[in-house]
């Protein structure tokens, strides 16, 4: 990342074309979010009892729900959704771990203590965590980011961590030290520049897991409330129909694999191009 | 190995103690009056009163916590609101479940993962192997529910071939009961049988880059030799060690697929908890699944050791 372009920045695409479809679909995806209102068909919230649970066709591409909702429409409302959760969990992980995780190395003592804390909240399985966090914060959109937000400030702050132990122990970085560089120096100049790849990498994958996270805290009916339209709702409400409408079931859940999916495609392709040091942290295999 | 053993079993309880702190403060940090939580809504001041005083929440926060993690050392949990019971006899319930649906995960991600991770390691780099490895990021990527209601779909609705959900025990039905659990452990089994293709692939693919598996070859042995003895047997301690932290992982994941098919198990019992607001089983479940987490974590960290005399004791 310094400054040679877009081609630099696509490199780890071009050379795979599948992880090129999977940036594609990702693209995709935020124009729909952005876009809703103009490519959505339909209004996602009109009901119209008179064309309930009707299979996709000509007028409805993905069918109507139970209460005649236009699917497609609701499944492009959807992608809002997806991308908020997304990117809230993202920056929470983020703005969270990267401290501990950078100030844990620099400063031995604070990071005995701080990894420590990170241990303990370890010691709850993620989705267990969710769910108490929620049933303290209460069910809703906000809530959802930070319940499942708190699971992956864990792995970010470790693997940030690791990475900065390695950094700390590179010539240059003891150069800077031996000379003088004050820490805030190091870093603003040092440590974080060469975080810049490994973050963009756990993002991807953080950003995926948040999708499935999210979807199943709506499907318990735990996450956004059921009348905000999301993938992991629209599944929720399509579970009694699934005889009659299956189509009700297939479309959501095929959006929520597509992004997921995308988003390891472009997590993998990402991390190949790391440093073989770092990959290593992702448990990168040759 | 002893001091080694001691040193990482001590570390595990000062976690544990941390954690049991956590799990404390939860009661504490639900919204609303803790003598409330405990008791309902339907409390009358006589029981108010009596548990109060029992709970000693007069006295000083810490000695709370004290009384809260003696009770618990001895089994004590505190009272279900919903079922008036002890806590633990009500997550007690939902344990044979549990365990089979776990133990079944298990055996559905040993036969699927192992051999087509091996498989794709041995044709590294082949279309083989890319479409192998694609398929595993694939399952990783879908929701569990989602598998199970189309398993549903499939073989409960349109073909009718298994239970769609519920379990009867099989101490009750016999061992055909189990036919109630295949569809959901094996959508339980999606995820992780990925998870440990792509981890026996890699692993396998690190051991055949050793030194002592060119001799072997270079020696003339039999490629499938070399695979067998040399090779998958040194990767089989990465994935036994594996496997522990998958198994631990199943007690929170399985919370969505008991909730799909309907199977009275723990992941169901914190669901209906949650929307029924029985706080104080919440709380038990978490604390046991916390325990039981650590435990296996330090048994498979412990016996990865023992199993690999090159592993460094520090």
């Amino acid at each position: 990342m310094n400054g040679r372009g877009t081609a630099l920045l696509l490199a780890p695409f071009t050379a795979r074309p599948i992880a090129m479809i999977g940036l594609s679909v990702l693209l995709a995806m935020v124009v729909a979010a952005l876009f809703a209102p103009l490519l959505a068909p339909y209004d996602p919230y009109a009901l119209d009892p008179a064309i309930r649970l009707t299979p996709p066709n000509a007028l409805h591409w993905f069918g109507t729900d139970q209460y005649g909702r236009d699917t497609l429409s609701r499944a492009i409302y959807s992608a809002r959704m997806a991308l908020l959760i997304g990117a809230g969990v993202v920056s929470f992980a983020m703005a969270t771990g990267v401290p501990i995780g950078v100030l844990s190395a620099l400063f031995p003592r604070l990071g005995h203590v701080l990894m420590r804390a990170v241990d303990v909240l370890m010691a709850f399985p993620s989705l267990l965590l969710a769910l108490g966090l929620i049933v303290i914060l209460g069910p809703s959109v906000a809530n959802s980011i930070i319940a499942i937000g708190a699971a992956y400030l864990t792995t970010t702050s470790r693997i940030i961590y690791g990475l900065t132990l390695r950094l700390r122990a590179e010539t240059y970085v003891e150069a800077a030290r031996s000379m003088g560089a004050r820490t805030p120096w190091l870093i603003t100049r040092h440590i974080l520049p060469n975080l810049v790849s490994p973050l963009l990498v756990q993002a991807s994958f953080v950003f995926a897991f948040a999708q499935l996270g999210a979807a199943s805290l709506d499907f318990l009916g735990l996450g956004a409330s059921p009348d905000i339209p999301s993938w992991g709702n629209m599944l929720a409400e399509s579970r009694t129909f699934i005889t009659r409408a299956p189509w009700l079931l297939f479309f959501p859940g095929m959006m929520i694999v597509l992004t997921a999916f995308s988003l390891n495609l472009v997590g993998d392709a990402l991390r190949d191009r790391l440093d073989p040091r770092f990959r290593e942290m992702f448990g990168g295999e040759g | 190995m002893w001091s080694y053993a001691l040193k990482r079993g001590g570390a595990t309880a000062v976690t544990l103690v941390a954690a049991s702190v956590v799990i404390f403060a939860f009661i504490h940090l639900v919204p609303g009056d803790p003598i409330y939580i405990l008791l309902g809504d339907t409390a009358t001041p006589d029981q108010i009163d009596a548990l109060r005083r029992q709970l000693g929440l007069d006295q000083p926060i810490i000695v709370q916590y004290l009384r809260w993690a003696g009770h618990a050392l001895s089994g004590d949990l505190g009272r279900s609101i919903f079922f008036q019971a002890p806590v633990l006899s009500v997550i007690a319930d939902g344990v044979e479940t549990s365990t089979l649906l776990a133990s079944m995960t298990m055996i559905w991600v040993l036969l699927i993962g192992v051999p087509i991770g091996t498989i794709a390691a041995m044709r590294h780099g082949s279309w083989l192997d890319q479409c192998l490895s694609g398929a595993a990021m694939l399952m990783a990527s879908v929701p569990t529910f989602w598998v199970g209601l189309y398993l549903i779909l499939v073989f409960a609705a349109w073909l009718g071939w298994l239970p769609s959900s519920g379990y009867p025990s099989i101490f009750e039905g016999g061992i055909a009961n189990l036919r109630y659990l295949i569809l959901p452990s094996l959508t339980l089994a999606a995820p992780n049988a990925a998870l440990i293709l792509r981890l026996t692939r890699a692993s396998m693919l690190d051991v055949s880059r050793e030194d002592y598996v060119r001799t072997a070859r270079a020696k003339g042995i039999r490629p499938w030799q070399v695979v067998r003895r040399h090779i998958l047997r040194n990767a089989l301690l990465t994935i036994v060690s594996a496997f522990g932290f998958t198994f631990a992982a199943l007690l929170s994941e399985a919370v969505v697929t008991e909730t799909v098919f309907a199977l009275p198990g723990i992941g169901r019992l914190v669901v209906q908890s949650i929307l029924r607001r029985d706080y104080p089983v919440i709380q038990g479940v978490i604390l046991v699944v916390v325990v039981l987490y650590l435990a296996i974590n330090l048994v498979v960290d412990l016996s990865y050791r023992l199993l690999d005399p090159r592993v460094e004791l520090q």
